[in-house]
């Protein structure tokens, strides 16, 4: 074991999931969950790199194959013994990959250098991602699969919109902080702005702090150093403007300051914990303020059929699932749950030439769901997954807040 | 009734028997080792694994802590395979003796044992899990080894110059004709041949056994006094390195992590009989808290199998006190024919698993200048079979192992990742071994479901390939489950008794593995 190693791990986080292999019973439920086990032999399966392996792991990094773990989550969900099968994955991954860490996944994780350098080019970009040569190009230097679904580049940027940005109308309520995340800021611009505007049509007033990156693709990729000192410096500038609730439409970035940051990589920061008990996942805000009588139900008919995927890194964060709920108040909407527990892309993994065919298998079942349900419209809480449903299905795929939006008649 | 003949016939398959059955091939003579179970099934594999360094015998007894760290280099090297240099720390707590640790460092000096003073802040960065409150700590060269690769790896080396190892095979008489030892009578266990060896002499290393084994020859009273320890393991290694207390030796104060659990023990109880060690339930709760205060959490983590084993001390008022040229520490030689007028046999006892070359040799040695020859021993020049490429053993080579052939063969022992071929292989070269047998080589059930799983599909591999009948693979599942058990009820709190209670809806609930017809015979 590296150096970088040990300090990848020598902290109190891992001995706690270490701690939780003791619980397993091998009843083997995790395999039958895993959606990336399910269709390919060479990944061994959550039971066995998590709670089996770990038991044999002191020095050296053997068990190559547990990088085809997408990180997704689904084992450490559903085991009924409490064993974190996930965090000890991803922690022996990021002991194996230190010290040889491949150029790809050092680029794939540094989501504000990737949209900083597509914006100002963003027709340019969009081209050069859909010209076959160009893709082979980048899929032989970096290993990104050619075919693999890549964020659409944006001419504008949210950080853009909202400096000129002013409220329809004056704030009645309190302040709230918003989150946006790379994505958001970058490539999902949209969701972005309309998590913005249904916030301010609620009557609240919404603050956006400059804010840098949480750090979940450099953590799912092992580069625990450089997430642990983002997710720190995030939350230390979400602190920074006051003292209230953080709300987020960038699902899985949520689930990094909620919990991963801290029970994966064993971040301890107080500024974490303060900024980790705050934020809220649009959605569940939403369901929140229904549940306390505070959502007014004034919103307008919409007549359709839409599938919906609560993506894995959402579920994960034990929230149940606050967009199907929301929606259900939208009259003539009627939304059909994808049942599926992974679309494939688990954040970067979709993308990496070797594990393509891999995620693209893991979301068949899912591209047929929404293709059967409603070829041209589905609903999803996160970028990549969006990223990877659009490619897979040809369809539109929105944020759920894009039908409240619509309903509420901002768009 | 089957006719063998050999210059010497050595008595047990423990590690000193099988340490003087190779001593003994190696030096020329034709030996055999008869066994009444199977290899290292008694008190060389009852034990917690530790290689010592010496550290915790050099305040009492310098020079027994200088011959471990002796033998402790040599057998690094000679059971290469067997051992995992993990290193050691002995470690103070607030509170200790603090005299102790200086007395530590004396009794090292004269040893001229290997160690260095380290600060509590570096002990705890090499194994986070111990007590934060530490306060002196020394790091020494503990290891640990794996007792039954340790027999069989002497073993196979015998048999290489020739030797012959009979397991289940046990001693019924020892002629005796004109005061000298003519034959030694045994019972194939297995076949219920009876089994007649000729030879000259015979060379008792049947530890606890030792005295019944003696009597046989018409040596009486000799006065073994099995002394049980009780053990408990953990399901994974809370410590990577051995970890001591550095105090005046007492019950439960080692950690020594072996394969992939971590062992704590011991006790020291004198019992009568050491075919009925009990386990105390007071003995296995004092065991998790001496755990607790080394490691805190201890108690919490899921204890998987405990089990005693009994010290063969042999405390004979007739041994001669002067002859001390062969005796190595704590270990006793008793020449019969000055004893007891019967020529041609010897028996040992006592002594430590880590010393059990020196051991062997010594009482070779006797054996050699009785025989009036000049044979050297030659047992710590040259490796046993398996461990020629003098690597030693670390806790990731069955996952390196399983990484490389996860995809062309099967696993069967999740926990121990036994793969399908380790297993059919071995069945293959001992058709009639029971799952205990091959247990000790595979390691199979020896993890946190404790046979739960593997067991049932093992059962099935033996039908399938081995070409095992139903009735007899049910009686051997059953023998197994029943032997695991005597090792799980006093462990049975926490996360265990989860494990327990689904391995038995699974094997009595679902599979209803009691009421099935099975072979009446005994199965051993």
């Amino acid at each position: 074991m590296s150096s970088q190693g040990y300090s990848a791990l020598g902290f109190a986080g891992h001995e706690l999931a270490r701690a939780s292999l003791d619980h397993c019973v091998k009843c083997t439920i995790c395999e039958t969950q895993c959606p990336v086990l399910a269709v390919t032999p060479l990944f061994s399966g959550p039971k066995f790199v998590g709670p089996q392996a770990e038991r044999y792991r002191h020095g050296l990094s053997v068990d190559h194959s547990l990088d085809y773990c997408s990180s997704c989550g689904t084992c450490t969900l559903v085991c009924p013994q409490g064993v974190k099968i996930a965090e000890l994955n991803s922690q022996a991954r990021a002991v194996m990959k230190a010290g040889h860490m491949p150029l790809r996944d050092k680029l794939i994780s540094q989501t504000v250098v990737m949209g900083k350098l597509m914006t100002p080019f963003a027709p340019i970009a969009n081209a050069a991602l859909n010209v076959g040569p160009i893709r082979s190009l980048v899929q032989g230097v970096i290993g990104i699969h050619k075919k693999a679904p890549m964020p659409k580049a944006n001419s504008r940027t949210f950080m853009g919109w909202w400096k000129k940005h002013t409220p329809a109308q004056p704030a009645t309520k309190g302040k709230l902080i918003f989150f946006h995340g790379c994505a958001g800021g970058y490539f999902e611009v949209d969701t972005s702005i309309k998590s913005v505007e249904v916030l301010e049509h609620l009557g609240y007033e919404v603050v956006v702090p400059k804010q840098g990156c949480c750090g979940l693709a450099q953590q799912s990729n092992g580069l625990y150093h450089e997430a642990s000192a983002n997710v720190v410096k995030l939350a230390k500038e979400l602190q920074a403007a006051g003292d209230v609730t953080i709300i987020s439409s960038s699902g899985s970035c949520t689930g990094m300051l909620k919990h991963e940051a801290h029970e994966i990589m064993g971040v301890t920061d107080p500024a974490l914990a303060d900024v980790g008990a705050r934020v809220r996942d649009i959605m569940e805000f939403l369901l929140e303020l229904d549940e306390a009588g505070e959502l007014p139900h004034d919103f307008q008919p919409i007549k359709m059929t839409v599938p919906y995927h609560a993506p894995c890194q959402l579920k994960g964060q034990g929230m149940g699932l606050p967009a199907l709920e929301v929606l259900k108040l939208i009259p003539g909407l009627t939304v059909v749950e994808s049942g599926a527990a992974c679309c494939g892309i688990a954040g970067t993994y979709g993308l990496k030439k070797e594990k393509f065919d891999v995620a693209q298998a893991v979301g068949k079942p899912l591209f047929d769901m929404i293709k059967a349900t409603n070829p041209d419209y589905a609903i999803c809480d996160t970028e990549t997954c969006r990223w990877q449903l659009r490619k897979g299905t040809g369809a539109t795929v929105d944020h759920p807040i894009a039908l409240i939006h619509r309903s509420l008649g901002l768009s | 009734m089957r006719k063998l003949s050999a210059d010497v016939v050595v008595v047990g398959g423990g590690a000193t028997g099988s340490g003087v059955v190779r001593d003994c091939a190696m030096r020329g003579y034709k030996a055999i080792l008869v066994e009444r179970g199977d290899l290292g099934h008694g008190t060389s594999a009852r034990f917690h694994g530790l290689l010592h360094s010496g550290g915790r015998y050099v305040v009492a007894d310098p020079e027994s802590g200088a011959e471990c760290a002796r033998e402790n280099a040599i057998l690094k090297r000679i059971h290469a395979d067997a051992v995992e240099a993990t290193g050691g720390f002995f470690f103070q707590i607030e509170g200790d003796d603090e005299s102790f640790a200086d007395k530590f460092i004396e009794g090292a000096k004269i040893a001229k044992l290997p160690y260095q003073e380290i600060t509590a802040a570096e002990l705890l960065k090499r194994e986070p899990r111990c007590n934060p409150k530490a306060t002196r700590v020394m790091e020494v060269e503990d290891g640990t080894i794996d007792g039954w690769q340790l027999v069989w790896g002497a073993c196979r080396s015998a048999e290489a110059y020739g030797a012959q190892i009979l397991t289940y095979h046990q001693v019924t008489g020892i002629d005796v004709v004109g005061g000298k030892v003519q034959s030694v009578r045994c019972l194939d266990r297995k076949s219920g041949e009876e089994v007649v060896i000729d030879t000259a002499y015979v060379i008792n290393c049947s530890g606890p056994w030792a005295g019944q084994v003696a009597a046989l020859a018409g040596c009486h009273d000799v006065n073994v006094v099995p002394g049980r320890g009780v053990m408990v393991a953990m399901s994974h290694r809370l410590v990577n390195s051995v970890v001591n207390r550095l105090v005046k030796p007492a019950d439960g104060d080692i950690i020594v992590p072996v394969h992939t659990v971590c062992i704590i023990g011991t006790t020291d109880v004198k019992v009568e009989d050491p075919d009925n060690l009990e386990l105390p339930r007071a003995e296995v709760q004092k065991m998790l808290d001496a755990g607790e205060l080394m490691v805190p959490g201890f108690r919490e983590s899921r204890a998987v199998h405990a089990w005693a084993g009994a010290r063969p001390l042999i405390k004979d008022d007739r041994v001669d006190a002067s002859d001390t040229r062969h005796m190595s520490r704590g270990m006793a030689i008793l020449d019969h024919e000055t004893r007891d007028g019967v020529g041609g046999i010897l028996t040992i006892g006592g002594g430590k698993l880590t010393t059990y070359r020196l051991m062997a040799k010594n009482i070779t040695d006797v054996m050699v200048e009785k025989l009036g020859d000049d044979r050297p021993c030659r047992t710590d020049q040259e490796p046993v079979p398996g461990s020629e490429n003098g690597k030693n053993y670390q806790v990731s080579h069955r996952l390196h192992d399983r990484e490389e052939d996860r995809l062309e063969d099967q696993i069967i022992c999740e926990c121990e990742l036994m793969s399908r071929k380790m297993f059919t292989e071995l069945l293959r070269a001992n058709p009639d071994a029971s799952f205990d047998d091959l247990r000790r080589q595979l390691r199979l059930g020896m993890g946190p479901c404790q046979g739960g799983f593997c067991s049932l599909r093992a059962t099935g591999i033996a039908c399938a390939e081995g070409g095992w009948s139903a009735d007899k693979a049910t009686a051997a599942l059953r023998l197994f489950l029943k032997n695991r058990w005597i090792g799980l009820w006093p462990i049975l709190h926490g996360d265990q008794l989860r494990q327990a209670a689904l391995d038995s809806w699974m094997i009595s609930g679902t599979l209803n593995v009691e009421s099935l017809p099975a072979s009446e015979e005994v199965v051993l």
